[in-house]
């Protein structure tokens, strides 16, 4: 008859402030990384954040931010998302460690209202939420279930990257997402993204370099925080917690 | 006292206590939404592959309703046998058939999240993990009876 589990959604997730959906255009773009990273540059200015990561085919933000695969998971009448330098974790990847997950349509959607209709966050002042690249089942999923959702785009200086992220942006802006702007990432000093964002009426964040030292750094909280990327990300972060939201 | 302690214990830690709890959220929705003023009996199937104790199940559906106008409504529980058909070569077969070879740390996962059996089951005739859970994947509302 129905689907009992979208009805507690909102429920669980009522004493989040602002919920965030990272998403681009294409892959390959560093999405994970800024996610990762702007969920820890929260936490760093004080801000009661969690992470959720729903890229089901690669995720990865376990790796840049060195959780441990082999956390527990603690259950209250529901599950408690982990917490790790500050930030309330939650991932497939938390049950399945490294096994592959390959998940159609429906067991995509299926999972992702079970993860939200489960998961007790508590209080937050921000959820952070990874996705897959493009307009994904994940992406349109959490647009329907997550009420007031907000996005942020993350692209690189590419013609190709650019036009995937239009298509993305139709398909934002005809279902009204609130749209924070985008971070143009592994910048090389041009004005393409800056153009970009003035022709389709979206914010320019702010640009972040690419950093060699960020390989070495994966995994390692405090090597992470010292990274060029980032101290771009708090300016960037600076700029989001400024704004103010309407829902 | 000891034993009242120990059951009150055991809701707290399970997350069936997070489904039952669905449930009557959304037993409540759908009472606002076809103006419904009592809810006699509402049916409710479990999916096997979910591994849901019913009783601790039964037990909090009973808690969680108490405080509301739900407290005098039946709630019906059946099981539902799990069944999974292979995309790849068309065998079909049964989580009771299959579930004494997965560990139990598996059988933890699939518990939280029943997608996770795409990363633990495999064909038993092909070894694909390819596969379709036909019926009995988790908890759903089969149907409801009120008066308006």
């Amino acid at each position: 008859m129905m689907d009992p589990r979208i009805s507690i959604i909102p429920e669980r997730i009522k004493d989040v402030k602002r919920r965030i959906a990272i998403v681009s255009g294409k892959g390959g773009v560093g999405k994970t990384v800024l996610a990762s990273l702007l969920a820890l540059g929260l936490s760093s200015m004080g801000k009661i954040v969690g992470l959720l990561d729903l890229d089901f085919n690669g995720p990865s933000c376990h790796i840049v931010l060195g959780i441990p695969e082999d956390t527990s998971i603690e259950e209250e009448k529901g599950i408690i998302p982990p917490l790790f330098n500050g930030i309330r974790f939650m991932s497939l990847e938390l049950f399945v460690r490294e096994r592959a997950l390959p998940l159609r349509g429906d067991d995509i959607s299926n999972a992702i209202i079970e993860l939200l209709a489960i998961t007790r966050w508590g209080s937050l002042d921000y959820l952070i939420i990874d996705t897959p690249p493009g307009t994904s089942d994940e992406l349109l999923d959490i647009l329907r279930l997550i009420d007031g959702l907000e996005t942020l785009i993350v692209t690189i200086p590419s013609k190709l990257a650019l036009k995937t992220v239009s298509r993305l942006l139709n398909l934002l802006k005809m279902v009204n997402t609130n749209i924070i702007g985008i971070i143009e990432n592994m910048s090389k000093g041009t004005d393409m993204v800056r153009e970009f964002a003035r022709r389709e009426g979206i914010r320019y964040l702010g640009s972040i370099p690419y950093d060699e030292k960020l390989e070495e750094a994966l995994g390692d909280v405090d090597a992470l925080k010292r990274t060029s990327i980032s101290e771009s990300i708090t300016t960037i972060l600076h700029k989001i917690i400024g704004l103010k939201i309407t829902r | 006292m000891l034993n009242l302690l120990f059951v009150i214990e055991i809701l707290r830690m399970v997350h069936e206590w997070a489904l039952a709890e669905s449930i009557v959220r959304a037993v409540l929705d759908i009472m606002r939404e076809r103006k419904l003023k009592t809810v006699l009996e509402v049916k409710i199937a479990i999916g096997q592959l979910q591994q849901i104790e019913i009783d601790i199940f039964r037990d909090a559906l009973k808690e969680i309703s108490e405080g509301t106008i739900l407290k005098e409504t039946r709630f019906s529980i059946e099981e539902e046998e799990a069944e999974f058909k292979c995309r790849n070569c068309g065998y079909t077969w049964k989580f009771s058939e299959i579930r004494e070879s997965i560990k139990e740390d598996e059988a933890e996962a699939i518990h939280f999240i029943p997608e996770l059996a795409h990363a633990i089951i495999r064909c038993p005739r092909c070894g694909s993990p390819d596969f379709i859970v036909v019926r009995g994947r988790g908890v759903r509302i089969v149907s409801l009876r009120g008066i308006t």
